[in-house]
């Protein structure tokens, strides 16, 4: 291992010694070894002065670094719900039978491993995978056999035909996609004082377009009151919700425009430096934003003296994720920028006053920024004309499921659901899942509401459901996510989604009762309300929406007794009766 | 009026959610005068007599005996309490849960470090079959009510049983069901 212990010094060093950086530490050794071992662990605590037991507790974390070695390709197949629904379970099958190998396992020569992994951001080309890091796209059974003899014949994956990412831009609108020439916001802002910026863009009245709707102006108007030795801007380009995927087009389509927003938000803000953060399963991304930073810092739009504006300082890093939902929460994603594990923060204090090495940071969504740019180009007033009273502007919509136009829209706020149903070409549509499973299942009697922060919220995630499909078992599979990705860190989110991932297994099984679900929605209303941060307070929701949306999908499988056991007393005694040779004495 | 019968039971536990009923101490005196006791360890009966109003019971589910007098209880209780974390949770005995049973039984009766020569895993008629895993009570039957605790304070276990038997709503005030 003497090896491996210079090229963990070497690494280190390349990283300047700085514990913040240990996630890029990690990835760059676990790129280089395949995992990152005890001894790898024990060798990067000494050389960053830490304790073993911090370094193990941030590499365990991450769903993409692993502590035992695995194959040299790792093969990750989405099984999100909308990939589940155009087969991704039948390609799973189709590579363990090319591989001889079960999912999560390795192929003996440790060429290849097949995982599943949570949403990548492809719901609209489903099923997806990424071969390390290159994204194939829209799987058939028939792919899995080619794409192994490829592999086998060590081919470059890039140049596979299923490596094609479409860009599937259906409707592309004003704020988003329409053209800006570089450095147009950026010259709008600096003739203007940081205070003034705030004001414009407390004229459009932008929210954020993560979800939770904070309106923008305000969260800048804190960081930049709030005392501190430097401020920060984040953005936050995690978009881990299922079926979310509007990110990853505005990063392979327009990434000036965001990088534009970023600039504009550290003038207004007086921050030095911003920072991108990308969800590890984007990587196959960095190298074109790479040349895009480059481009800008070329021509003066990053760096010093932006723009001939004497002081105004900024420059743009990029760091990755390495797959964790929660990161996508702005406390946890700080933490990981930190390169600690992604557990959320304790509120207050809120990231505007300690953010980022706990001075006061500014987090936005990909999107909010590039809004931000163009509300500098455009104006305020322009901006705010657009959408309904409290949701100004357009959102951008991820559209996956049973639709014949899957892909992203760029649409005025107020849209109403049977609309958006009618362009996508679902008008047959038994529910709507609009913000992912963490948001609302939505039934025909209500696709009259419309998409905005004071009806119907979403960061963008719309999976619509056909008339044929199992609702329920989708609404199953969005909690058997929550349980994957919880953190771990308080009760009722850890063990709560397990107990309604269970209860409602059981549901679905037949043998629930009306006792069941009542105490099902207990436990559900439990986690909502207990769990210490956005992820277990939404958990619930599939159960919790479908509960009061679709009362007689449950009512339906339901037994009339008044208990039914989960227990199985026959599978129960099955191993000790093997083990002794007895029979059951028993009888059900 | 005949007084209210009663009948306790363990499963697979530490005994010492009894222990702690026990712990009422004077209150025995009273409770003699409120109660009469059915199948219990407490006065040695060893089979339901008759049908009986409270059934209280502590430990997990562990073994094909466990099940089989669970269902008793069950069959033979108007109101059925689960005392105490294993009865609950499976507590400590579910310990195992993470390790497959046949493991648990290698490691106790043949790879143990205090096995000499051949050991032999028990496999006898009268020991009762062992479950793959330590269950909770709820699972295997329907339970009325629940008194959380390792062990439950006899405080705790007399107020609720002295409600109970008050034909009253239990409502234990929180210094008696917090355990920090």
């Amino acid at each position: 291992m003497a090896g491996d212990a210079a090229l963990v010094t070497q690494v280190v060093e390349q990283f300047g010694r700085d514990r913040g950086r240990l996630m890029d530490i990690a990835r760059a050794l676990h790129a280089k070894l395949g995992c990152l071992t005890e001894d790898t662990i024990g060798d990067v605590a000494d050389a960053l002065g830490m304790r073993r037991v911090q370094v193990r507790d941030m590499v365990s974390f991450y769903a993409f670094f692993s502590r035992r070695p695995k194959g040299k390709t790792v093969i990750r197949l989405c099984d999100a719900v909308p990939e589940r629904m155009k087969g991704a379970e039948e390609v799973a099958r189709a590579f363990e039978e090319a591989l001889g190998i079960k999912v999560g396992e390795t192929t003996p020569d440790g060429a290849i491993t097949i995982e599943h992994a949570p949403c990548i951001g492809l719901s609209d080309q489903a099923p997806g995978a990424l071969i390390g890091a290159t994204p194939v796209t829209n799987l058939t059974p028939a792919d899995a056999p080619k794409i192994v003899q490829a592999l086998q014949d060590g081919k470059d994956i890039a140049t596979l035909p299923q490596a094609e990412v479409d860009l599937n831009l259906r409707k592309p609108g004003p704020v988003i996609f329409a053209p800006m020439e570089r450095g147009t916001a950026i010259r709008a802002a600096v003739n203007r004082k940081p205070e003034e910026v705030i004001a414009e863009m407390n004229k459009s009245r932008l929210r954020g377009r993560g979800g939770a709707g904070f309106p923008t102006a305000m969260k800048w108007d804190f960081c930049r009151k709030a005392k501190g030795n430097a401020r920060y801007l984040i953005c936050n380009a995690d978009e881990g919700e299922p079926g979310t995927f509007k990110d990853r087009v505005i990063l392979t389509e327009c990434p000036d425009l965001l990088f534009e927003g970023m600039t504009v938000a550290g003038y207004a803000l007086g921050a030095k430096e911003g920072l991108l953060y990308l969800r590890g399963e984007y990587e196959y991304l960095l190298p074109h934003l790479d040349q895009v930073l480059a481009k800008r810092r070329h021509l003066g739009l990053l760096g010093k003296n932006i723009v001939g504006c004497e002081g105004f300082d900024f420059d743009i890093r990029i760091q990755l994720g390495a797959g964790a939902y929660i990161c996508g929460e702005e406390s946890a994603l700080i933490e990981s920028l930190e390169g600690k594990r992604g557990a959320p923060r304790d509120r207050p204090p809120f990231p505007v006053q300690k953010g980022y090495k706990n001075q006061p940071t500014s987090v936005n969504n990909v999107e909010t920024l590039c809004c931000a740019a163009r509300v500098l180009e455009m104006g305020g007033d322009w901006f705010a004309a657009m959408g309904t009273r409290d949701s100004t502007g357009t959102k951008l919509l991820s559209v996956s499921g049973d639709c014949k136009h899957p892909g992203v829209y760029e649409l005025e706020y107020g849209i109403t659901v049977e609309k958006l149903l009618e362009m996508v070409g679902a008008e047959d549509a038994q529910a709507v899942q609009v913000g992912g499973p963490s948001g609302q299942c939505v039934a025909p009697k209500d696709f009259g509401r419309s998409i905005s922060f004071e009806d119907l919220p979403t960061g963008g995630s719309i999976i619509v459901f056909g008339p044929k499909r199992d609702l329920l078992e989708c609404m199953r599979q969005f909690i058997e996510f929550f349980v994957e990705e919880s953190c771990g860190w308080c009760v009722p989110c850890r063990v709560g989604t397990t107990i309604l991932s269970k209860q409602l297994a059981k549901i679905l099984d037949g043998r629930g009762t009306r006792a069941d679900v009542q105490e099902m929605e207990k436990v559900a209303n439990t986690v909502k309300t207990m769990s210490r941060c956005g992820l277990g307070q939404t958990a619930a929701n599939p159960i919790l929406s479908t509960l009061r949306s679709f009362p007689g999908l449950y009512e339906a499988r339901l037994k009339k007794d008044d208990f039914v056991p989960p227990f199985d007393l026959k599978a129960a005694l099955a191993e000790g009766c093997a083990i002794t040779g007895k029979q059951p004495v028993l009888e059900d | 009026m005949a007084k209210p019968l009663v009948a306790t039971g363990f499963f697979t536990g530490c005994f010492g959610c009894h222990m702690s009923f026990l712990d009422i101490d004077e209150r025995i005196i009273d409770l003699v005068e409120l109660i009469e006791f059915d199948k219990s360890p407490i006065n040695d009966i060893k089979e339901f007599t008759r049908p009986v109003d409270i059934g209280i019971i502590e430990g997990g589910v562990s073994n094909e005996e466990n099940v089989e007098f669970l269902r008793e209880f069950r069959k033979h209780c108007k109101i059925l309490i689960a005392i105490g974390s294993c009865a609950i949770t499976g507590g400590v005995p579910s310990m195992r849960n993470t390790v497959p049973l046949k493991e648990c039984l290698e490691e106790a009766y043949l790879n143990g470090p205090t096995i000499q020569n051949d050991g032999i895993i028990p496999n006898d008629p009268d020991i009762p079959t062992m479950l793959d895993k330590v269950y909770p009570c709820h699972e295997v039957v329907k339970i009325d009510y629940f008194l959380p605790g390792c062990p439950p304070s006899a405080d705790t276990l007399w107020a609720a049983l002295v409600a109970l038997l008050q034909g009253k709503e239990v409502a234990l005030p929180y210094e008696l069901v917090k355990y920090d």
